[in-house]
């Protein structure tokens, strides 16, 4: 039991942190804001045939924004050795993994939350095939993005170029989400007759997730080891 | 209560300890001195559980630290250079933040008490960011010991610290060791020293070189042995 109070208390510090500084957040949110006006002016919004970015568009969101957020996830413990403490604290490997996931994640869901009503509204997208279904694929991918990124962001974290080196080994291990997602949100925003389809991608994420979660809490012991 | 057997840690091909073997027992405060660089941080960092030695064990209340990791975790209390606080909370926010990680009962009442003894009542609301080495030195101490530690291991914990301070942390230290807690103290203060402990061992080149009990405070005596022992070390 003691290992989820102590992730919560870590994410609690994380966000907390996050909210008295707002740095990384505002960047992630002015980060988004950019990427959906250049579409905008990238893509006329008027013009049908655009709505099929709209996919596109959230996912670069969130890979992108992620990423930088990942990126402090780790290094902010660094400014007076703060994983240090972590380290000689009686805490588990798993906790301290699960408490920065959590705090990462719920950063993330933020960022769409805000972003994406945003993209929607300058590309004038008011029909989508299913609410829920576009729900439930945003948090399942979200979801393995942020596990697999958190992992992987401690693992760089301790290297000088941690910044490059995250995005490089991130994108072969979610590829295989981020393909899947886009193409399910694709269909559940402007194909919904094809609705099995998404779900069949849904489901792969939802298995790939269970397995990249589970090691990642297992082996993440290993990354924090000196 | 702390055991190290035969401790090497290399670096590259660099070795910073050379088989350092220590045997503390319960209730002693220990002084570690030593020139820079002689691996007396490294000592500590490896009996924190934070580096792990090339060769050599740990042995805490005759338990190897690894194999019960959190169960010695939660018997030390750490305090090295840097502060480990979070700056942008207050002292009490980073004291119940600890305190909860160590699973400190009442911690609030603990973490209000503790900011009260180390003088920075005034400053409980005040982000840590904001603070001069000396107070957060002060906070850094407090931090160490949240949990009532039966070991703290202090790396040059008077550094930073103005008179009052430093007077407080002795305090504290000899408090706890009235408790029967164990002291390491790595320190280039022999005043200090003298003070507080009642074993002084003395590290060069990764190894122990001295290793003797002190008596009546004799600093005389631990300036006498380190000269002899470090001379032409420059
Ligand atoms: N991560 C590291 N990589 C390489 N060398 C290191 C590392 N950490 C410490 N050293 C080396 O190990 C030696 C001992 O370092 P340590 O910090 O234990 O010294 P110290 O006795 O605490 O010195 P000081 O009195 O200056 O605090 C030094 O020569 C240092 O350069
Ligand atoms: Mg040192």
């Amino acid at each position: 039991m003691s290992i989820f109070t102590n992730a919560l208390s870590i994410a609690w510090k994380d966000l907390y942190s996050e909210w008295k500084t707002r740095q990384v957040l505002t960047t992630m949110i002015i980060f988004a804001g950019l990427v959906i006006v250049v579409c905008s002016f990238a893509f006329d919004p008027t013009n049908n045939t655009t709505k099929a970015v709209i996919p596109g568009a959230i996912w670069i969101i969130i890979v992108f924004s992620g990423i930088l957020g990942l990126n402090r996830s780790f290094v902010s413990e660094q400014k007076n050795d703060n994983m240090h403490a972590l380290l000689t604290a009686p805490l588990d490997a798993a906790s301290i993994y699960l408490g920065k996931f959590l705090a990462n994640f719920i950063m993330l869901l933020i960022v769409e939350i805000v972003a994406i009503p945003f993209l929607f509204l300058l590309f004038d997208f008011r029909e989508m095939g299913s609410f829920p279904y576009f729900i439930l694929v945003l948090f399942i991918g979200s979801f393995g993005f942020v596990a697999i990124g958190t992992f992987l962001a401690a693992l760089a974290a301790n290297s000088r170029s941690s910044e490059m080196l995250l995005p490089i080994m991130l994108f072969p291990l979610v590829s295989p989400i981020l393909i899947g997602a886009v193409q399910a949100t694709k269909i559940i925003l402007t194909n919904i007759d094809k609705l099995p389809n998404a779900i069949s991608w849904i489901q792969l994420i939802g298995g790939y997730n269970v397995i990249f979660f589970v090691l990642c809490v297992l082996l993440f012991e290993y990354v924090l080891e000196v | 209560m702390i055991q190290t057997k035969q401790l090497i840690k290399r670096v590259g091909d660099k070795v910073i300890l050379r088989g350092v073997n220590l045997s503390i027992k319960e209730g002693q405060t220990v002084a570690i001195l030593g020139p820079n660089g002689a691996g007396k941080s490294t000592i500590l960092k490896v009996i924190a559980t934070l580096i792990k030695p090339s060769s050599g064990e740990v042995l805490i209340n005759n338990k190897e630290i690894k194999k019960h990791a959190l169960e010695v975790k939660s018997l030390i209390g750490y305090l090295p250079h840097a502060s480990l606080l979070y700056d942008h909370f207050t002292p009490l926010e980073n004291l119940i933040l600890f305190g909860k990680l160590y699973g400190v009962k009442d911690v609030e009442k603990r973490a209000k008490e503790l900011i009260e003894k180390v003088g920075l009542s005034f400053f409980l609301h005040e982000p840590v960011k904001s603070f001069s080495r000396g107070m957060i030195q002060r906070v850094a101490i407090a931090r160490a010991i949240v949990h009532e530690p039966r070991i703290i291991l202090l790396d040059e914990p008077h550094t930073g610290l103005d008179q009052q301070a430093i007077v407080i942390l002795n305090k504290v230290i000899l408090e706890m060791k009235a408790q029967g807690t164990t002291t390491v103290m790595v320190t280039h203060d022999f005043k200090q020293a003298a003070e507080i402990c009642d074993r002084i061992i003395i590290v060069k080149n990764g190894k122990i070189v001295d290793d003797f009990m002190l008596e009546n405070n004799n600093l005389d005596l631990v300036f006498d042995k380190y000269a002899l022992l470090t001379e032409g070390v420059v």
